[in-house]
């Protein structure tokens, strides 16, 4: 319970320099962006006009502290500003609309790379020197030595245009009315089934790797041998003594990945044009769209973090020499 | 073979770690015996191929080949067994505490999951009370705190976990358990803790053990027959008795008894053998202590000298008959 505790406190104190750091960095470019987005307003509105917008953008020319605490202030309201782009949507609000769209196809596809790479990474280092090994690390090292932008765009060309199995972009038809109807849930899924394997080819033989070579190092050890001598089964081998000291080196990358979910496949995402947080961004950086681009890394690297404590939190299950004290 | 009253009977053994151009013989020709409830000590150096045996009993050589002869455990040959009466055969009748018993135990599972899983794995139907008295009585054998059961192997000592190892190569009741360098990693006071217990343990539960080592001081206290182990080859097998009373002796074991110095007496003057012990990839001709031997003459050199009953001492020696003179003229 105290390791709980004490990793909460540091989640926090994270949390709070994120917050901090979000805060400043945009402030110490040179040049204000606010003000030059302003700029472009004027003369063709009138100056009641300007001073609301500037208002809204939060520019303001008190001192530097009271800015940071009405930012906090307005943060802890889930006020995020309002952003250019979209003008004039809170920025939340275009947030919460991209999210679930990322943590769908992104998410789901980390969570099913993880698993199924982690899983044959074992099949692999169990059975190396047989056929199996043979195959499965070169063929994923090819498939992940592929740039993913690449392999995204040789799907669309193939599968969505040339043979138009799958449509070519965006998260469902724009004919169709979102519902929970299997008319509209197929459509969701063929809109996500290209993208979705792009992350997977791509991603999955990294996973694979990490994990064979772990496992190959676990084999090699005593109490392997030692299980082995004890008549145990090859189950249980596999499974509670090879595989389950080999994923604790991997907890890390997993957290990192999943973290690094709601920053969204940024290029998948464009060039699928699926309305993910990373299509956002992307639109974001196009339109200098700074309230916007502010929000979108704080959501990231709240996400991170989040993921990250969750992850100690399992670790600490997993291993009992985590748990120590 | 006839079906000898040995819980171990290992039979001009030759195991071969190389390939077809390279042969890295580890065993050669090497025959063993172990009665019900015996205590055998082997001792070598490191490389002559002690573990070797050990592994090929228990059928868990990674990499190693038997080529010729045979292992027999209780009249089964282990090497005949499929694979489900192999894991049975595996520490239901023989059972091993291995050498680097710091690494032996799984690091996320407790002392009491590797009790548990060891009884589960060769009986299923054993109920949860069952383990639990089971695992208490075990760790009283060892003299572990009950306390430990609920502990990790890094919340253990070394010693501990050697006696956790202990009490599992005992938990299913084998006719023999092997013990490969069992306190090697130890120091010398919780060595011989751990001496005393296997000793106590061994005459109360009448199993047969295998001790491994290369300690021959160690074994004297211990064992009642000793075999000695040079460059994958037994030169010597003899009850430990006449190890003590300096009888006739192969010239390796003479060196070996030479190198123990006798804190009692008044000369503690050792000697250590000269020359390095051979690698198994380039083995000497013949005789393969002959390049380190004192008494080594050109009939040394022809053939690999065969085990011969003297004075009730197996010794594999060319100058067997003369060795006597030979010791006694310097």
């Amino acid at each position: 319970m105290k390791f709980v505790a004490q990793r909460f406190l540091f989640l926090l104190l994270s949390v709070w320099a994120a917050i901090t750091i979000n805060f400043f960095l945009p402030r110490m470019m040179p040049g204000n962006p606010a003000e030059v987005m302003l700029a472009r307003y004027q003369g063709k509105l009138n100056p009641q006009a300007l001073h609301a917008l500037a208002l809204q953008f939060g520019i303001s020319h008190q001192p530097l502290w009271v800015q940071y605490w009405s930012y906090l202030i307005s943060l802890l309201h889930g006020n995020l500003g309002v952003s250019v782009s979209y003008y004039p949507t809170p920025v939340t609000t275009v947030i919460a609309q991209s999210l679930p769209w990322t943590l769908a196809l992104a998410g789901t596809a980390t969570v099913i790379s993880v698993v199924a790479g982690t899983w044959l990474g074992v099949i692999s280092a169990w059975h190396r020197g047989t056929i199996v090994d043979d195959i499965l690390p070169i063929a994923t090292t090819v498939s992940s030595a592929i740039p993913y932008f690449w392999m995204a765009l040789l799907l669309l060309y193939l599968f969505g245009f040339l043979l138009g199995w799958f449509p070519l972009g965006h998260a469902y038809s724009t004919i169709m009315v979102p519902s929970w109807s299997a008319g509209f849930v197929g459509n969701l899924l063929a809109h996500a089934i290209l993208p979705l394997s792009t992350i997977l080819i791509s991603s999955l033989g990294g996973w694979l790797m990490s994990m064979r070579n772990n496992m190959l190092h676990i084999l090699d050890d005593d109490f392997m041998t030692f299980g082995e001598a004890r008549g145990l089964s090859s189950r249980r081998l596999v499974y509670i003594y090879a595989a389950r000291n080999a994923i604790l080196p991997n907890l890390t990358g997993f957290s990192m990945a999943l973290g690094f979910v709601v920053s969204g496949a940024l290029l998948t995402e464009i060039v699928f044009s699926y309305p993910g947080l990373g299509y956002q961004l992307f639109t974001a950086v196009e339109n200098e769209d700074y309230p916007l681009m502010q929000g979108l890394f704080l959501i990231i690297a709240l996400a991170v973090l989040l993921a990250n404590f969750i992850t100690e939190l399992i670790y600490a299950r997993l291993d009992p020499r985590v748990r120590e004290e | 073979m006839i079906e000898s009253g040995h819980v171990l009977n290992v039979s001009h053994l030759t195991v071969d770690y190389g390939n077809e151009n390279t042969p890295a013989l580890a065993l050669r020709d090497v025959s063993l015996s172990v009665d019900p409830g015996e205590f055998v000590g082997l001792v070598g150096e490191s490389g002559s191929g002690k573990s070797t045996l050990a592994y090929a009993i228990l059928r868990l050589l990674h990499g190693g080949r038997v080529v010729e002869g045979s292992i027999e455990v209780s009249g089964q040959n282990v090497y005949e067994l499929d694979s489900n009466h192999l894991r049975k055969f595996r520490w239901e009748t023989v059972s091993m505490v291995f050498q680097g018993a710091m690494n032996s135990l799984n690091p996320v599972l407790t002392v009491e999951q590797h009790i548990f899983e060891t009884i589960r794995a060769h009986d299923e139907s054993v109920t949860l009370t069952a383990l639990r008295s089971r695992t208490d009585e075990l760790l009283d054998m060892v003299e572990i705190d009950k306390r430990r059961a609920q502990h990790y192997p890094h919340q253990l000592s070394g010693g501990m976990k050697q006696r956790v190892v202990i009490a599992l190569a005992i938990a299913l009741n084998p006719k023999l358990v092997i013990m490969d360098e069992p306190t090697t990693a130890l120091d010398v006071v919780v060595q011989r803790a751990i001496l005393d217990r296997i000793g106590e343990i061994q005459k109360r539960q009448r199993f047969a053990v295998l001790f491994i080592t290369h300690d021959l001081s160690l074994v004297e206290q211990i064992a009642q027959t000793v075999s000695i182990m040079y460059a994958g080859k037994i030169v010597e097998t003899t009850p430990v008795e006449q190890l003590l009373t300096g009888t006739l002796h192969h010239p390796y074991t003479r060196g070996l008894l030479n190198a123990i110095p006798e804190l009692l007496e008044d000369n503690v003057a050792i000697s250590s053998i000269p020359g390095h012990p051979p690698e198994i990839t380039r083995l000497p001709s013949g005789c393969a202590f002959h390049p380190r031997c004192l008494y080594a003459k050109d009939e040394c050199r022809m053939s690999p000298p065969i085990l011969k009953l003297y004075a009730g001492s197996w010794i594999a020696c060319e100058r067997l008959p003369e060795l006597e003179e030979l010791y006694s003229d310097q």
